[in-house]
C-alpha cells in the first residue's frame, strides 16, 4: 500500500549534495512529492525535508539508500516522531466575476494573508500542514488560480514534555 | 612542495606503488612530478578504460586499493565503463582524473567535462579538490570510503591549479573527517543469536554464498561454519573462488547457468543463509518463486542489500567476517545426512556436461584443460559471454582472489586488461584470460602496454565466430534470426599478436590443445592462443529469463 512519508536528511553544507540526493531519487526511480533545503543553526550543515511516496519496500529503501550517501550526516522518518509540518504557498487568484467579499472569508478561515492586491487579482500566502494548503486551493478554486508556488514541507520533531504537560496538552 | 607532489606523498602514505594512468594537458604537473618519483610505478596505458580494468583487477587480485589516472574531459569520460564495472562488482578502487584551472570551471572550457557530475551515479563517492588545502585530507578520505564497509570506486577531480600550487605540507592526515559515513562491521548479538537458532532448526540448510565473502576474505571462516554444520554450499558467480571448487558440499554455481544441483537446493531448501550475496536477477530467476519452502537469513554489510529484492526473516547487518564466525563459535555441530545425500542424487544426476567431440574444438574442453594444467593456482580472469560462463562452469578454484569477472555490468573488454592488473600485483603467478573473439577486441589496443612491461599474461581465445552469447539468445528466443552477431574470422590473432611483439598461436584440432597450453604456460612472454572452436555450441543449462529456477533447459543435454 503507498503511503506518504516526511524525511529529514542533514547533510554537509556542500555544493554537489543537492545533485546527489536528487540523482538518488531519479536513478532509482523513487517518487517525490516535495524537497526543501535550506540551513540550519550549524552553518556546516544543511537540512532537507522530502516528502516521499511509496509502498512499505521503497519506503524503507528510500531511508536506507539516503543514509548510505556519504554526505548524509542523519536521516530521521519523521512520520514515526511527534513533529510540526509547516509549508508556505502563495497563491494569485482572480477576483474580477465572483465577490471579493466571500474570498476574503476563505482567507480569514483559513488565516492566510493578502499579500498583493490588484483590480484582477489578490496575492495570498497560506501557511500550514500540506492537507490544510489543499483544503484552502479546493476552497479558492472557484475563483480561478492564475498562478501558485509552494514551497514543500519542512518539519520540526516536538520537544520532549513532561507527562504532566502532555496530560494538559500543552503545546508550544 | 607544490600540489603533485603533495599527492604523490598521500598516496604513498596509502601504501600505492602502481598507477594505471595516461597523461595530457592538465595533469602534465603531476607527470612531471612522476618523472622524478621512484617509489611510484606509473603503468603507461593505451587506452584509459584499460587503466580502470587495470585497477580494477590489481583490486581484485590483491585486496588492495587499485589506482587509475587520466586527463580532464576524454581522459575522465574514458574512465567510466571501468568505473561503472568496479562499482557494480564492489571493487575498492580510487579514480584519479585532471581537471580544468577552477577558474575555468563550467566555462566549457578545452578539454573540459564535468566528470564528477558524469559519474555521480557510479561511484561510491566523489570529490572535486577546489583548494589545495583539501587535497591530503581528500585523499585520506577516498582511500578509506573506497576500501572500507561496501567497497566501491571514488573519484576525485583535480584541477590544473591545485597541482600547481605551492603548501607546506607536515603530515598525511591520520583519520578521514567523515562524520556521515560510519559502515557497520560487527553483527548484531541479537541477529546473530537468532541466526543460530534458525539454523540449528532447518533441516534442509543452504549457504548462498556471494563475492562479499571474496571482499571480506572470509573464506576460511565459511569452511569452518561448512565443517561444523554439514551445509552445502552454492555460490553466485562472484564468489566461485570463496569456496574451493572440490569440495565435497560445493553444489556449484547457482542462477541462469548454475548446475541444476545448486538451482533444485535453493528450490527445496528450508533456510537459505546469504552471506555477501545481493539477490540478483540473475540468481533469483523469477523472483515470485525463489526459494518457496526457504526462510532467508540474510548476512550483508550493506543495509541496502537487505530486503531489496526478497524479503528476508533474519537480517544480520555487518562484516561477513566477524559473523561467520561469531556463528561458528555459537552453533552447536551438526549433520544433515539426508540432505547432503539428496544434494549428491542431484549432482550425480545432472553433472555440468557438454557433448564433446573429436573433430571439433569444444570451448568446455579447452577450459577443462587450464583447470587441469594450473590445478586452481593460476588467476583466471573472463571477458562476457559464453566465455565467461564457460569458464566459471568448468574451471576449479582453491583460493580466493583468482577469479575475476565483471559480473554486475558484464563489461566486454573487462578481463584482458584485468590480467594486466592482476598480473601487476602477483608478478609470480600465471594469469589467464578467457577470452571470447568479440570481447578481446573490445581493450585489445592494451597488448602494447603488456608487452612493454612484459606482463606475461596468457589470452585463450575461444573463438566461435559470433557473438557467442547473443547468439544464443537469438536462436532460443528470436527464431534464429542473426541479427548482426556474426562476426566471422575477421582478423587474424596470430599475427595480431606478432604485430604488438607477442606470440600467437591458433590451434585447430582437439589433439594440439594440451600441448599448446602448455608451451604457452611456459613461455616467458604474453601469448594469445585462438582456439578454433565449435561453432554454434550453447552454454547449458540455463533458466530462461522470467522463468523459475527449477525451471531449466538444457538443449537435450541430460
Ligand atoms: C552473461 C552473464 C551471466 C551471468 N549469469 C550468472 C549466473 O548464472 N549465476 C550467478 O550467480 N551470477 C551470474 N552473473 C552475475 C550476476 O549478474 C551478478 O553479478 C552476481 O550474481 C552478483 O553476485 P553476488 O550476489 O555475489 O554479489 P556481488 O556483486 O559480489 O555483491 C557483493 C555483496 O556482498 C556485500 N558485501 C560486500 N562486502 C561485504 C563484507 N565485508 N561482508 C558482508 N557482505 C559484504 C555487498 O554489500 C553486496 O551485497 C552473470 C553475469 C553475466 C555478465
Ligand atoms: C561492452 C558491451 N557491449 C555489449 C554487450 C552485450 N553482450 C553480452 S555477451 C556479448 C557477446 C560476446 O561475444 P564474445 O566476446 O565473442 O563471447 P562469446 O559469447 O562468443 O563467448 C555481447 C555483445 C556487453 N556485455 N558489453
Amino acid at each position: 500500500m503507498e503511503q506518504t512519508k516526511i524525511i529529514a536528511v542533514t547533510v554537509e553544507n556542500q555544493p554537489g549534495v543537492l545533485a546527489r540526493v536528487a540523482g538518488l531519487f531519479s536513478g532509482r526511480a523513487f517518487n517525490i512529492i516535495s524537497l526543501a533545503v535550506g540551513e540550519t543553526e550549524d552553518e556546516s550543515m544543511s537540512r532537507m525535508t522530502i516528502v516521499a511516496r511509496g509502498d512499505e519496500g521503497v519506503l524503507e529503501q528510500i531511508l536506507k539508500q539516503l543514509n548510505k550517501l556519504i554526505d548524509v550526516i542523519k536521516v530521521v522518518d519523521m512520520s514515526v516522531e511527534k513533529c510540526i509540518q509547516r509549508e508556505l504557498a502563495l497563491i494569485k487568484v482572480g477576483v474580477d466575476g465572483k465577490s471579493k467579499q466571500e474570498l476574503m472569508t476563505v482567507v480569514d478561515i483559513f488565516r492566510a494573508k493578502v499579500l498583493d492586491v490588484s483590480n484582477e487579482s489578490f496575492t495570498i500566502e497560506v501557511t500550514g500542514t500540506d492537507e490544510k494548503i489543499n483544503g484552502f486551493i479546493d476552497m479558492v478554486e472557484s475563483f480561478g488560480i492564475k498562478e501558485m508556488v509552494r514551497t514543500g514541507t519542512i518539519a520540526l520533531t516536538r520537544a520532549k514534555k513532561t507527562k504532566k504537560q502532555e496530560a494538559k496538552g500543552e503545546s508550544k | 612542495m607544490n600540489g603533485s607532489q603533495i599527492l604523490l606523498e598521500c598516496l604513498k602514505k596509502e601504501g600505492v606503488d602502481i598507477v594505471f594512468g595516461y597523461p595530457g594537458g592538465v595533469v602534465l604537473p603531476l607527470f612531471d612530478a612522476l618523472y622524478a618519483e621512484k617509489a611510484i610505478n606509473l603503468v603507461l596505458v593505451r587506452h584509459e578504460q584499460g587503466a580502470a580494468h587495470m585497477a580494477d583487477g590489481y583490486a581484485r587480485s590483491t585486496g588492495k586499493v587499485g589506482v587509475c589516472l587520466a586527463t580532464s574531459g576524454p581522459g575522465a569520460t574514458n574512465l567510466v565503463t571501468g568505473i561503472a564495472t568496479a562499482y557494480m562488482d564492489s571493487i575498492p578502487m580510487v579514480a584519479l582524473t585532471g581537471q580544468v584551472a577552477t577558474s575555468l570551471i563550467g566555462n566549457d572550457a578545452f578539454q573540459e567535462a564535468d566528470i564528477t557530475g558524469i559519474t555521480r551515479p557510479i561511484v561510491k563517492h566523489n570529490y572535486i579538490v577546489k583548494d589545495i588545502k583539501d587535497l591530503a585530507q581528500t585523499i585520506k578520505n577516498a582511500f578509506h570510503i573506497a576500501s572500507t564497509g561496501k567497497p566501491g570506486p571514488v573519484l576525485v577531480d583535480l584541477p590544473k591549479d591545485v597541482f600547481t600550487s605551492e603548501m607546506d605540507f607536515t603530515s598525511y592526515p591520520s583519520h578521514p573527517n567523515l562524520r556521515g559515513y560510519k559502515p557497520v562491521c560487527e553483527g548484531n548479538k541479537l541477529q546473530i543469536k537468532k541466526a543460530v537458532e534458525m539454523i540449528e532448526k532447518a533441516e534442509r540448510p543452504l549457504l548462498y554464498v556471494g563475492g562479499g565473502v571474496v571482499l571480506s576474505g572470509a573464506s576460511e571462516e565459511l569452511m569452518k561454519l561448512v565443517e561444523k554444520t554439514e551445509i552445502p554450499v552454492t555460490t553466485t558467480l562472484m564468489a566461485m573462488d570463496a569456496f574451493p571448487s572440490d569440495h565435497k558440499l560445493n553444489l556449484g554455481m547457482l542462477g541462469m547457468h548454475g548446475t541444476r544441483c545448486a538451482n533444485y537446493a535453493v528450490q527445496e531448501s528450508d533456510l537459505l543463509i546469504a552471506v555477501g550475496a545481493r539477490f540478483d536477477d540473475r540468481v533469483t530467476g523469477k523472483v515470485a518463486d525463489f526459494a518457496p519452502h526457504a526462510k532467508i537469513i540474510h548476512i550483508d554489510i550493506d543495509p541496502t542489500s537487505i530486503s531489496k529484492i526478497v524479503k528476508v526473516d533474519v537480517p544480520v547487518v555487518g562484516d561477513a567476517k566477524n559473523i561467520l564466525k561469531e556463528i561458528t563459535s555459537q552453533i552447536k555441530k551438526m549433520e544433515h545426512k539426508d540432505w547432503v545425500k539428496q544434494t549428491e542424487e542431484w549432482s550425480k544426476e545432472f553433472p555440468l556436461t557438454y557433448r564433446d567431440s573429436e573433430t571439433e574444438i569444444k570451448p568446455q574442453y579447452v577450459v577443462e584443460k587450464i583447470a587441469e594444467l594450473t590445478k586452481g593456482e593460476a588467476i583466471i580472469t573472463t571477458e562476457v559471454g559464453q566465455n565467461q560462463m564457460w569458464a566459471a562452469q568448468f574451471s576449479k578454484f582453491k583460493k580466493p582472489r583468482t577469479f575475476l569477472t565483471s559480473g554486475g555490468l558484464g563489461t566486454m573488454g573487462y578481463g584482458f586488461p584485468a590480467a594486466i592488473g592482476a598480473q601487476a600485483g602477483n608478478p609470480d603467478k600465471l594469469v589467464i584470460d578467457i577470452a571470447g573473439d568479440g570481447s578481446i577486441q573490445m581493450n585489445i589496443q592494451e597488448l602494447a602496454t603488456a608487452v612493454k612491461y612484459n606482463y606475461p599474461v596468457k589470452i585463450v581465445i575461444l573463438n566461435n565466430g559470433w557473438l557467442g552469447m547473443v547468439r544464443q539468445w537469438q536462436e532460443l528466443f528470436f527464431g534464429k534470426r542473426y541479427s548482426s552477431t556474426f562476426i566471422e574470422d575477421s582478423v587474424d590473432f596470430v599475427k595480431l599478436a606478432e604485430a604488438y611483439g607477442a606470440k600467437g598461436y591458433r590451434i585447430e584440432k582437439k589433439a594440439d590443445v594440451e600441448k599448446t597450453l602448455k608451451e604457452a604456460f611456459a613461455h616467458k612472454g604474453l601469448v594469445i592462443m585462438d582456439f578454433k572452436t565449435s561453432r554454434e555450441e550453447n552454454v547449458w543449462p540455463m533458466v530462461p529469463t522470467g522463468a523459475a529456477l527449477h525451471s531449466m533447459i538444457d538443449g537435450g543435454l541430460a
